[in-house]
């Protein structure tokens, strides 16, 4: 039965180290959809980790932690929006220069407000989101396979991960079922069409990055008040750029960019049972090689030789109305 | 994704201004929001910039350490900005030089003993060239081939090279039993000689720095992306391509070659960040000592308007913030280096992300400079000659406006033609097109011939 206990684990922290990247992964495809590069799911996710963590520790709530990031995390995509949209500057750019910034940023505010080297205070239980315990665990868990896996994988997540499976469907719903989310793939397609039917190409993209933002607010608050007690710098490690690989690996798809970030969350909580594995007699599978996986997947998929990930036509271009 | 030549704007912008003035507003910017953020954790920002030009430049030790810096970012600035000049957002540099300084490492712990110094750098350039240039060969061949998106696969890579690099470090160059995740040391002196010693040699007292003889590298590197760029076949099928793509391919330019030569080029000289590091200052692999050059690479081309000379001032400053950073670290312990990282991040969102926004405020403000000076100049010739003068202050009027309707030519190459004679090209393509019984009013050519001796050369009976 160890197998079974190791199988469990991994697929319970498969989920746990999935959420922020699901939570990314969405928000990169609504921007995207829209026409809008967003490299910096990374830094607006970092900062509001910063800002959920700052604001829970402060007011003792975790709810008004998840407001902060939630607010911050729209902050930035405003920024981002004000210089790509209404000013058509270059997306990867602002992308990057948020991601710097906020990387610099975050830490000499933190260490200036709370003297931990970049670091926020730890949080209490009560102000961070738990472990979510579902009704009947006490009956179940005597079940044998099943119980576990109810009790383990399940129940006993935290609330903010139940959102972000919950927000696949809603985001599939809304691309896919709503007026606004035709016009945001038409916009992210073919913006001189929706501008001729009278719609502000604009203000939808705005509204389309300000999503995005709110669900980076959501990662962020995660990480630093979810999964953790407390912000730790540069503590986002690179899981925006992951998401985003996420992203195009399922092909900026609401259902294949779940499936992605499984994938790579699985990868992510898989390695270091991998530490010491051996194969072929004495070699060691290096973990460096799992770790890389991700990466060398999305550029693999991305060169074409794993189906065809074909990006929204006009993404990356800022929309200049004919006159 | 051209992000740099940011010039299709309109704009008769004079090219001091361009190239003076828009860095220095984006810089003051840049720094007017720095200031703002240390003033509101509580600090008095004019003593941390005090300190910082102290630490900086106040003396030889200072200065070692910020031209050091200052060699890393020529390297990764040229880069970037040779990638830009071909329509590329290189964000890869990090990568590449992480790779690259593999490179020059790989040739130091095969040689150092058995190669005498010279050649041994002369290998260890190469190896880093090749190094990195092979990084950013991949994404750059499916990007021509296989149109895969180069900002993306760049990052991926990345993230593959430190991955590479810590299996490396760890599984093969790491000494067995050791602890340290560190290849062994370089044999004695096998390593690009320092300044300090160079100096001392002659004389001069300097203290140690890691300064070497790789910034004279940096420094011979930038002439020759110059003459590449403004004075070769390649560079300017690079700038065709870079700036139309289309009509690359008409003139019989492969846009997918030039992406795939730009590349080549742009990981090579983000390859010699390694050689710098490497042997020139740590004299053993280490990790993470690329350490984010590779990113402040993108804010200084974007600052040096991605011209070699550009480049270097941009990289002197920001070696100066990087090392004035660290003194500020000590004398003010509430503003961290982090702060460097905050206003690199600035520089590139002013220059860079919001370019249209602090140009075109820019260009109004001379506008108005410049049509009240012609204003003055009009005024003058209606006094001398009334009996065209009704006409003057209008022709005068339009032409302004003509020319400053007319796409100006990308920032870098306009630096080979002087102001002032492409002033009057543009006004006398614009007389020229007027055609027949268009022909401007005698005084109206008064001002414009006090600007250049140029004027005598339409002929006679041409319009």
């Amino acid at each position: 039965m160890e197998w079974f206990t190791t199988v469990i684990y991994l697929l319970g922290a498969t989920i746990r180290v999935s959420t922020p990247l699901i939570f990314c992964a969405m928000a990169g495809l609504i921007s995207e959809r829209s026409g809008v590069i967003d490299i910096g799911l990374e830094g607006k996710m970092l900062a509001a980790a910063f800002a959920a963590a700052v604001v829970a520790a402060l007011t003792g709530s975790a709810w008004e932690g998840l407001a902060a990031a939630v607010v911050v995390g729209a902050m930035l995509s405003l920024l981002h929006g004000f210089a790509c949209i209404t000013h058509r500057g270059d997306q990867v750019v602002s992308g990057v220069a948020i991601n710097i910034i906020v990387s610099g940023l975050t830490v000499v505010l933190g260490n200036a407000w709370f003297q931990r080297g970049g670091e926020t205070p730890q949080l209490q239980a009560e102000q961070r989101f738990m472990g979510v315990v579902f009704p009947g665990t006490e009956n179940i868990s005597h079940v044998p396979l099943l119980g576990s896996l109810y009790l383990k994988v399940i129940s006993g997540q935290s609330l903010l991960t139940y959102v972000a499976f919950l927000l696949v469907p809603a985001v599939a719903w809304l691309l896919y079922r709503s007026r606004f989310g035709l016009r945001l793939r038409a916009v992210g397609e073919n913006p001189a069409v929706v501008d001729t039917a009278g719609i502000s190409v604009d203000f939808l993209r705005y509204r389309a990055v300000i999503l995005g933002g709110i669900l980076c607010g959501f990662a962020g608050a995660y990480l630093a008040i979810a999964q953790n007690a407390g912000f730790q710098r540069d503590m986002t490690a690179g899981r925006g750029y992951i998401a985003l690989a996420a992203m195009i690996f399922g092909k900026w798809k609401p259902l294949p960019a779940l499936y992605a970030c499984l994938l790579f969350g699985f990868l992510d909580a898989g390695a270091p049972l991998l530490q010491g594995v051996k194969i072929y007699g004495n070699t060691e599978l290096p973990v460096q090689l799992i770790q890389a996986l991700p990466y060398a997947l999305t550029v693999i998929l991305l060169a074409g030789f794993i189906g065809k990930a074909i990006p929204p036509r006009a993404i990356g271009r800022p929309y200049v109305k004919e006159r | 994704m051209s992000a740099a030549p940011k010039s299709s704007a309109p704009g008769p912008m004079p090219r001091w201004l361009e190239i003076g003035g828009l860095p220095i507003v984006n810089l003051l910017m840049a720094l007017i929001v720095s200031c703002l953020i240390v003033v509101a954790i509580g600090e008095n920002p004019f003593a941390a910039i005090r300190a910082m030009a102290v630490g900086a430049f106040g003396d030889l030790y200072g200065i070692g350490y910020t031209l050091y810096y200052a060699t890393n970012f020529i390297f990764t600035g040229l880069a970037v900005a040779i990638a830009f000049h071909a329509g590329l957002f290189n964000i890869g540099g990090e990568g590449q030089a992480y790779i690259g300084g593999l490179g020059a490492g790989l040739v130091a712990l095969l040689f150092d003993h058995s190669l005498t110094l010279w050649p041994l750098l002369a290998l260890g350039v190469a190896a880093s060239a090749v190094f990195g240039a092979a990084w950013a060969f991949v994404p750059a061949y499916l990007q021509a081939k296989r149109g895969s998106h180069i900002v993306i696969t760049t990052i991926m890579f990345n993230f593959l090279a430190a991955a590479l690099m810590v299996y490396l470090l760890v599984n093969v160059f790491r000494i067995p039993g050791s602890m340290e995740v560190v290849s062994r040391d370089f044999a004695d002196g096998a390593g690009v000689p320092y300044v300090h010693v160079l100096l001392g040699q002659i004389g001069i007292v300097m203290p140690t720095t890691p300064l070497n003889l790789a910034f004279v590298w940096a420094l011979i590197c930038c002439g020759l992306v110059w003459i590449y760029l403004w004075r070769s076949r390649g560079g300017y099928e690079l700038r065709t391509a870079g700036l139309s793509p289309k009509a690359a391919q008409y003139a019989g330019i492969s846009p997918n070659r030039v992406t795939i030569e730009a590349m080549l080029i742009s990981g090579a000289l983000a390859g010699f960040l390694g050689f710098n590091e490497i042997l020139g200052n740590h004299r053993q692999i280490v990790l993470d000592f690329v350490a984010g050059a590779g990113f402040t690479g993108i804010a200084v081309a974007l600052m040096g308007r991605n011209h070699p000379i550009g480049i270097i001032l941009a990289s002197v400053l920001f070696g100066a913030l990087f090392q004035g950073g660290s003194e500020v670290a000590f004398e003010i312990p509430t503003i961290t280096r982090d702060m460097i990282v905050v206003m690199q991040g600035l520089v590139i969102l002013f220059s860079g992300a919001l370019a249209y926004v602090n140009r075109p405020l820019l260009e109004k403000l001379w506008r108005l400079y410049a049509a009240r000076r012609q204003m003055k100049a009009a005024t003058v010739v209606a006094s001398v000659s009334p009996a065209v003068a009704p006409d003057a202050p209008v022709a005068l009027a339009q032409e302004t406006v003509t020319v400053a309707a007319m796409p100006a030519a990308p920032a870098p190459q306009a630096l080979e033609t002087t102001p002032e004679a492409e002033v009057l090209e543009v006004v006398e393509a614009e007389i020229v097109t007027m055609g027949p019984g268009a022909e401007p009013p005698a005084p109206s050519t008064e001002p414009r011939k006090k600007r250049g001796p140029k004027k005598p050369k339409r002929k006679p009976g041409e319009v």
